[in-house]
């Protein structure tokens, strides 16, 4: 509470170091009209007083909260309680964090005497370390605040240093999706490299037996085979679902883009774009609550063997519903591409519309459709809800479409739920799935990419 | 065939009313048919998926929002040996209402009128309900009163018409003394163990906090960035990786962001499992590019001749762009902002890896509570075996669809209102 207390007053006086700034620089402006020789707004002159007041201070505050820790537990180590301490350094770093938590108020009761011992000592190094930071960060407001303030002078650049400034903000937030990629990229490959140092790669990408509850011992597991996963994934996400959503989507799109009335589309369109909208938990609990029971009962009534209540094709087909409007908005986009000219040219020469769909508009807008395709492929393999509720935890290889399957994303979500050690190859190999996802997906949407372009350049 | 030999002299022109020709035409004609009505059945059918959706959520969920209640005659003087209404009320009446011991005058009313096994009519919490209506109007404890209390799930669900045999002759035993009521419960509640006690309450304070974390930390990142790339970036490496990096990660599976959530925030900077906080950067990094992409398409859409105009009145680059770009761009930006939240505020995937999915039954009170937000309480109620908590499933999942629905409805009206078209 009292960290974000101290925030507030940081930016209260950032808010008067702005004021106090402004009003400097107005009265330049008012003394100086003849000269004509203040540089810059009063505005930005406000704005360099208070950048100067609060950035010093944030910065102290950023580079405290690291350090600052260690510094507290180095206070609490030379009080007398610290001496009962056992040397492990195991035991010590629990005992230490235990304190930590009570002292700061995380943590009510402590299991373990010693850490009971050693809260005073914590709480007692914590407020004197927490009021130190408090201080230098309210003098460094002071300071700078009143440095910069001593600085202003009608010459003063100061719309041309906030520029500056405000520019490296700029680039800095750019550069945050780039760190984003890093850290993804990073975690994923650190994780599963830990985890391919107990599990061999071979064995996870082209084992065929996956069952990770059965792994017992630290070394030479079994049980890691991702091939059931991955062929799961392809079922649901790049078989039964596109099953449906290609020519669902497809159609619907040459009938919006060829057929339709103005009004029709503008009705229609929106209300398909809806089926993209709707949270995919929704979709998921739709697939397991009426979509899969009804499968099951229809492939018992046929009589089909290892119906299961959680199938593939409920996952699949829910699936590809939600993947409609994704195909439909991309074959759109294709078909518009494709010059009038070759469909005048058809019509021309006394083809029907439909003929001139089929004959001329698809194979011309073809790679872009495919494009559009391998998009929704990706999106579609690395949908997680849906097959989490719906398609089943049992590696089957089967291509049985009523039988239960499980996917890489299920899986991902059943090893990292429940309880956790974080560093049992069972933790670790989601992170080794991820990296595999990650890496296709990626590719998919490369290569879909890849051709879209090649596709809209033919026609430029 | 030689397609450079003149035509044949003696060829017969062809006879277009002839029977052969007039047949093929007819043929192609209904093939032209067939392929239109394929075209209008599969909107049809996409469509028609929608509605059965929504039909099928609304007709489980809006029966979630009602919930089955018994008559309870408590006769308050006898049982509490003539306890006055002040007691109860100002900033006592709390502490009094403990000592009082309502649960068990209210498990001894409802023996003497129901018998023995009476209070296995009755959902489990039902006795806090009197003591929120003592609180209401502490009257009634001096008085003899009839109070409605909710019955238990099976009675609830067999009563909407859904439920075991067993419970089905419960429900004809009680006959007329059963009577539905609005469940207030469920909008004031946080989870529970009892589907009669369950709320939403918690979820939907769990979500609002998280989606402002997002929020106020996508939108200014997503927004300066959208700027420097379509305003400033000069053409060089750095800037193609940062355009290579957004428009990957607006295609990365969502789960992965809770994957580096995990990695990261968790495992490397120690946050606290289950936060909004951790919840919300996770969702803040996966909103971020849709942000900046909308945020590029309005600024590019800002004509050029608005640029020159203000440089040619002696502005700087930078005045250019925060007083005149970005006011100018601001409502495209809103928009894509509005449907990058609504898409996070569905996500369930991300927020399952950082640990959101415990059983959290106090709304949250900071960002760093454990919390749980509405579609991670959707997945939760939708795994419990207790039939009573499909028709809350579907209402939570209700829930969701109006904020979404209100969400982006907002977005269009935006569109409408605001965006310029040059």
């Amino acid at each position: 509470m009292t960290n974000s207390i101290l925030f507030l007053l940081i930016f209260f006086l950032g808010a008067i170091a702005w004021f106090f700034g402004r009003v400097k620089a107005t009265r330049f402006v008012k003394s100086n009209t003849k000269k004509g020789g203040v540089h810059s707004l009063p505005n930005y002159h406000g704005w360099y007083v208070a950048l100067w007041a609060i950035g010093p201070a944030l910065l102290f505050l950023l580079i405290w909260s690291a350090v600052s820790p260690a510094l507290i537990t180095d206070a609490a180590l030379v009080s007398p309680a610290a001496e009962q301490l056992p040397a492990d350094p195991f035991a010590r770093g629990a005992i230490l964090a235990e304190a930590r938590s009570i002292a700061s108020g995380h943590q009510v009761r402590a299991f373990n005497p010693l850490s009971q011992s050693m809260v005073e000592p914590y709480r007692a190094a914590l407020s004197y370390y927490r009021m130190l930071g408090m201080i230098t960060a309210l003098l460094l407001v002071f300071s700078c605040g009143a440095f910069a303030w001593l600085k202003l002078k009608p010459e003063l650049r100061a719309r041309t240093k906030i520029e500056r400034i405000t520019m490296m903000a700029l680039l800095l937030a750019s550069l945050i999706a780039t760190i984003t990629t890093v850290g993804i990229f990073a975690s994923l490959i650190f994780e599963s490299a830990r985890f391919f140092s107990m599990v061999s790669p071979i064995d996870f990408l082209f084992g065929t037996e996956w069952n990770p509850k059965a792994v017992a011992g630290p070394r030479g597991e079994t049980g890691f085979g991702a091939i059931p996963l991955f062929w799961g994934t392809v079922f649901i996400g790049a078989i039964i679902a596109m099953i449906v959503a290609i020519p669902l989507g497809l159609m619907s799109a040459i009938y919006l883009t060829q057929y339709a009335a103005p009004k029709f589309r503008a009705w229609m369109k929106p209300i398909l774009e809806v089926l993209a909208g709707v949270p995919t938990v929704v979709y998921g609990y739709f697939a397991a609550l009426t979509v899969a029971p009804a499968l099951r009962d229809f492939a018992v009534s046929i009589g089909l063997s290892g119906a299961s209540s959680e199938s593939a094709l409920a996952a699949g087909v829910v699936m590809g519903i939600m993947i409609i409007p994704f195909v439909s908005s991309m074959a759109d986009d294709s078909i518009a591409a494709v010059p009038s000219a070759m469909r005048d040219g058809s019509l021309a020469m006394g083809a029907t519309k439909s003929e001139t769909i089929k004959k001329v508009l698809i194979p011309a807008a073809l790679p872009g459709v495919v494009g559009g395709v391998l998009l929704a492929v990706s999106r579609a393999i690395g949908e997680t809800m849906i097959v989490v509720m719906a398609a089943g935890l049992a590696a089957n290889m089967t291509a049985n479409p009523f039988s239960s399957v499980t996917t890489v994303t299920t899986q991902i979500v059943q090893l990292l739920t429940g309880d956790q050690e974080f560093d049992s190859p069972k933790t670790l190999a989601a992170f080794a799935l991820g990296l595999v996802l990650f890496i296709v997906t990626l590719l998919l949407n490369l290569i879909a990419l890849r051709v879209v372009k090649k596709y809209r350049e033919a026609y430029e | 065939m030689n397609s450079t030999t003149a035509i044949e002299k003696d060829r017969n022109p062809t006879d277009w009313q002839g029977d052969v020709m007039q047949k093929r035409i007819r043929r192609r004609y209904a093939s032209e048919r067939r392929f239109k009505y394929l075209g209008l059945g599969a909107i049809i059918l996409s469509a028609g998926f929608l509605a059965f959706l929504l039909i099928v959520m609304v007709g489980n969920g809006f029966r979630g929002f009602t919930q089955t209640e018994l008559p309870v005659d408590i006769d308050f003087p006898a049982m509490t040996g003539g306890a006055s209404a002040s007691q109860f009320e100002g900033v006592n009446g709390q502490a009094n209402l403990r000592t009082l011991g309502v649960k068990d005058i209210v498990n001894t009313s409802v023996e003497i009128q129901y018998g023995e096994d009476g209070r296995e009519l009755f959902s489990s919490g039902a006795w806090q309900g009197v003591s929120a209506a003592i609180l209401a109007n502490p009257k009634i404890v001096e008085t003899k009163t009839i109070i409605y209390m909710p019955a238990n799930s099976e009675i609830d669900v067999a009563y909407k018409g859904d439920g075991t045999a067993e419970a089905e002759k419960k429900v004809a035993e009680l006959g007329d003394q059963l009577s539905t009521a609005f469940n207030w419960n469920f909008l004031y509640n946080s989870d529970a163990t009892d589907p009669m006690q369950v709320g939403i309450w918690g979820a939907l304070k769990g979500s609002l906090i998280t989606m402002f974390i997002t929020l106020i930390i996508a939108f200014p990142i997503g927004v300066l960035s959208a700027l420097y790339l379509e305003e400033y970036a000069p053409t060089n490496r750095l800037t193609d990786l940062i355009e290579v990096s957004i428009n990957n990660l607006a295609a990365v599976p969502s789960i992965i962001f809770g994957l580096l959530g995990l990695a990261v925030f968790l495992n490397l900077f120690g946050m606290p499992r289950s936060a909004a906080l951790v919840g919300g950067l996770t969702l803040a990094l996966m909103t971020m590019p849709v942000i900046v992409i909308s945020g590029r398409n309005a600024v590019k859409a800002v004509p050029p001749s608005i640029r020159e105009a203000a440089l040619g009145i002696g502005a700087s680059q930078m005045q250019v762009v925060f007083h005149h770009v970005l006011p100018l761009a601001l409502p495209g930006i809103l928009t894509g902002t509005i449907i990058g939240m609504a898409r996070a505020l569905g996500e369930t995937a991300p927020l399952l890896m950082i640990g959101m999915r415990a059983f959290i039954a106090t709304p949250p009170s900071g960002i760093a509570e454990p919390a749980t937000v509405l579609p991670v309480q959707i997945f939760l109620w939708s795994d419990e075996v207790n039939r009573g908590f499909v028709e809350k499933t579907s209402a939570a999942i209700i829930v969701l669809l109006l904020f979404l629905l209100t969400m982006n409805a907002l977005a269009i009206y935006l569109r409408n209102r605001f965006e310029t078209r040059w």
